[in-house]
């Protein structure tokens, strides 16, 4: 399932819907939470790329996001840096924390993957909570300025909106042309067999290390958008708890899917936004949505369903020929 | 900067109770990792739900400490069977991302539910009996810390003895090496598969039970107590059963030492250690051959 051109369709598809998404909301609050549903959509592309398309997981995810707010968030209050340079410090400095951390890590495999960056999501959290000096420990944060273009600033909800839909599509179109490249061929490649692309020429510790990079560029680039927007950031945003939502949101729109990434960001967000006064219930759901997709519909909920909607029309129609249809 | 040595004895005798909490944890990753291949996520939970049963047994309904301990190691055994009939059986052969996601989605499953069920706060535990400590020059070792280690050094026996003495034992062996081999001679391999699990759940439904007097008691008590368990399964050499115990209790001694001089830092120690060990051995200390 799609080319390349049907991906540049949707991704214009979903351009229009975003443009004229402000007007059809019916207010201020439900704005914000397409916001947050778009910076959340960023760090889950970076993640579909690593677990849809190369095939490695991480449970720390939520650590590099929060790298990139509190670089964001140290360098504006703490040394009078404008928030462009600083967003840009954010971007740089997840993507060399990837590099560090993703070296030694990736030559893991699986489970010990899996644990590895778990163990660096803790880590990191026990730092920013622990660094009292520089993090403002479990206090975190406040008085983050907000991102301006000479005197306009994207103080506004609407504004803000727009900056993030911006960096949506651009990341959308990022994630499109890497999957269509040889980088993309070379990642389904280690997904499918590491040892297979490997035997056949493929650096795959090389292909894994970029992808791991830019999945923590993009976390970072996010972190850095939303403390701008909101304008205090405290360790607690950034734990356990959100590397699994965002794990939960890549999965519930299929892992390797880019229009599954707004998908399951957009779910999974308002899901939570609705349970948040009744926390045991959303972790009960999301623990069971985890467990139930991957268990009847692994390639996430939107095609998962698809494929076996399909799957009954071909048994009823030709059941001679019926040939079950596997994706990439 | 290693505490002077009058209180080092505190110290290790705190590490060693602690570490050997952490070893029973790993111990049961090891039994569903020989017998699966699986990291179960979900393993931490079962000390959760072994502490949170035996509060509500022996504070709630008002049973003898053995009884409640007893009820809740038989739930949490269950529970451990449980969750390899509804959530793991059926995902047989699929990829190990798929798997990984199952037990990470079944561990938070389980959280919430404990949640839900108990509360968010911390729940305190009776000591099963007394906390008038004992002065051994220094150091104040609580008669908890003795029925710590006696509990756990008389269920590794008991394991050792159903792994090397029994035919059970044989047949998980059997299965751990080889299960296609195994099944060809006979050897139901997935009611071994069950029995891994359900093994592994009574040693944490155990371990929580034990450590809750200490520890207090709360629903993500588990989060923690199993990634350090994993820790040490990962520090013994995983697969490795003598290994796992060992790797607890150096984790334990370490971690409790390391919190005599930065306690803020305490957790990040294990997790440094883990790192550490993944990255420069992964073997783990007692190497043999990873999967």
């Amino acid at each position: 399932m799609g080319s390349r051109i049907q991906r540049y369709h949707t991704i214009g598809l979903i351009a229009v819907a975003a443009a004229v998404l402000p007007f059809v909301l019916p207010g201020d609050y439900a704005i914000h939470l397409a916001t947050v549903i778009g910076i959340n959509t960023i760090v889950v592309l970076g993640l579909n790329l690593l677990m849809g398309y190369a095939g490695q997981v991480s449970l720390g995810q939520a650590a590099f996001v929060g790298i990139g707010a509190y670089t964001s968030g140290i360098l504006t209050t703490k040394v009078g840096l404008s928030p462009w340079l600083a967003l840009a410090a954010g971007v740089a400095v997840t993507s060399a924390t990837g590099f560090i951390v993703g070296v030694p890590l990736l030559k893991l495999r699986g489970h010990y993957l899996a644990m590895g960056t778990l163990g660096f999501g803790m880590i990191v959290n026990i730092v920013l909570t622990q660094w009292g000096g520089l993090t403002g420990g479990t206090i975190g944060i406040m008085s983050i300025p907000p991102l301006a273009i000479g005197g306009f600033q994207f103080r506004s909800e609407l504004s803000f909106y727009y900056l993030v839909a911006f960096s949506v599509l651009l990341t959308m179109s990022l994630a499109a042309n890497i999957i269509d490249s040889r980088v993309g061929r070379a990642m389904r490649a280690v997904h499918g067999s590491e040892v297979a692309a490997e035997t056949s020429g493929v650096d795959t510790a090389r292909y894994k290390l970029q992808v791991f990079v830019l999945s923590a560029a993009l976390a970072g680039y996010a972190g850095s958008l939303y403390a701008h927007h909101a304008t205090y950031i405290h360790p607690g945003t950034f734990g356990f708890h959100q590397s699994i939502q965002l794990v939960v949101m890549a999965v519930l729109g299929g892992m390797a899917s880019i229009w599954g990434a707004v998908f399951g960001a957009g779910a999974v967000t308002l899901i939570a936004e609705n349970l948040r006064s009744f926390q045991e219930f959303s972790t009960i759901v999301f623990g069971g949505v985890l467990v139930i997709i991957m268990i009847f519909l692994p390639a996430g909920l939107w095609r998962g369903t698809g494929d076996v909607l399909q799957r009954l029309w071909r048994l009823r129609h030709r059941p001679a020929a019926s040939r079950s249809v596997e994706d990439v | 900067m290693i505490p002077s040595a009058p209180y080092l004895l505190q110290y290790i005798v705190s590490g060693v109770t602690l570490g050997s909490i952490y070893g029973m944890i790993a111990l049961g990753f090891t039994l569903i990792h020989n017998a699966t291949g699986v990291v179960n996520f979900a393993q931490g939970e079962f000390v959760t739900y072994g502490a949170l049963i035996a509060i509500s047994c022996s504070a709630g309904l008002g049973l003898p400490m053995p009884l409640a301990v007893l009820i809740a190691v038989a739930a949490v055994t269950l529970l451990g069977a449980l969750l390899e009939l509804a959530a793991i059986r059926p995902a047989r052969g699929s990829t190990v991302i798929t798997l990984i996601i199952i037990t990470v989605g079944a561990s938070i499953l389980l959280r919430g539910v404990a949640m839900w069920l108990w509360g968010p706060d911390a729940l305190p535990m009776r000591h099963f009996s007394g906390e008038t400590p004992m002065q051994i020059g220094h150091a104040a070792i609580l008669p908890q810390h003795v029925w710590i280690m006696g509990i756990v050094v008389v269920t590794m026996f008991l394991l050792w003895v159903l792994g090397e003495r029994t035919q059970v034992g044989k047949a998980m062996r059997a299965c751990a090496m080889d299960t296609e081999a195994a099944q060809l001679v006979g050897i139901p391999a997935s009611r071994m598969v069950m029995l891994s699990f359900a093994l592994s759940g009574l040693l944490g439904g155990l371990a929580g039970a034990i450590v809750a007097p200490l520890a207090m008691a709360q629903y993500n008590m588990g989060i923690m107590l199993g990634l350090k368990g994993f820790a040490a399964a990962i520090l013994g050499g995983m697969g490795n059963p003598l290994g796992a115990v060992v790797g607890g209790i150096v984790l334990g001694v370490l971690e409790s030492i390391g919190a005599s001089l930065q306690s803020g830092f305490k957790d990040a120690i294990a997790f440094g250690i883990m790192l550490l060990v993944l990255l420069a051995k992964p073997t783990g200390l007692f190497g043999r051959r990873s999967r």
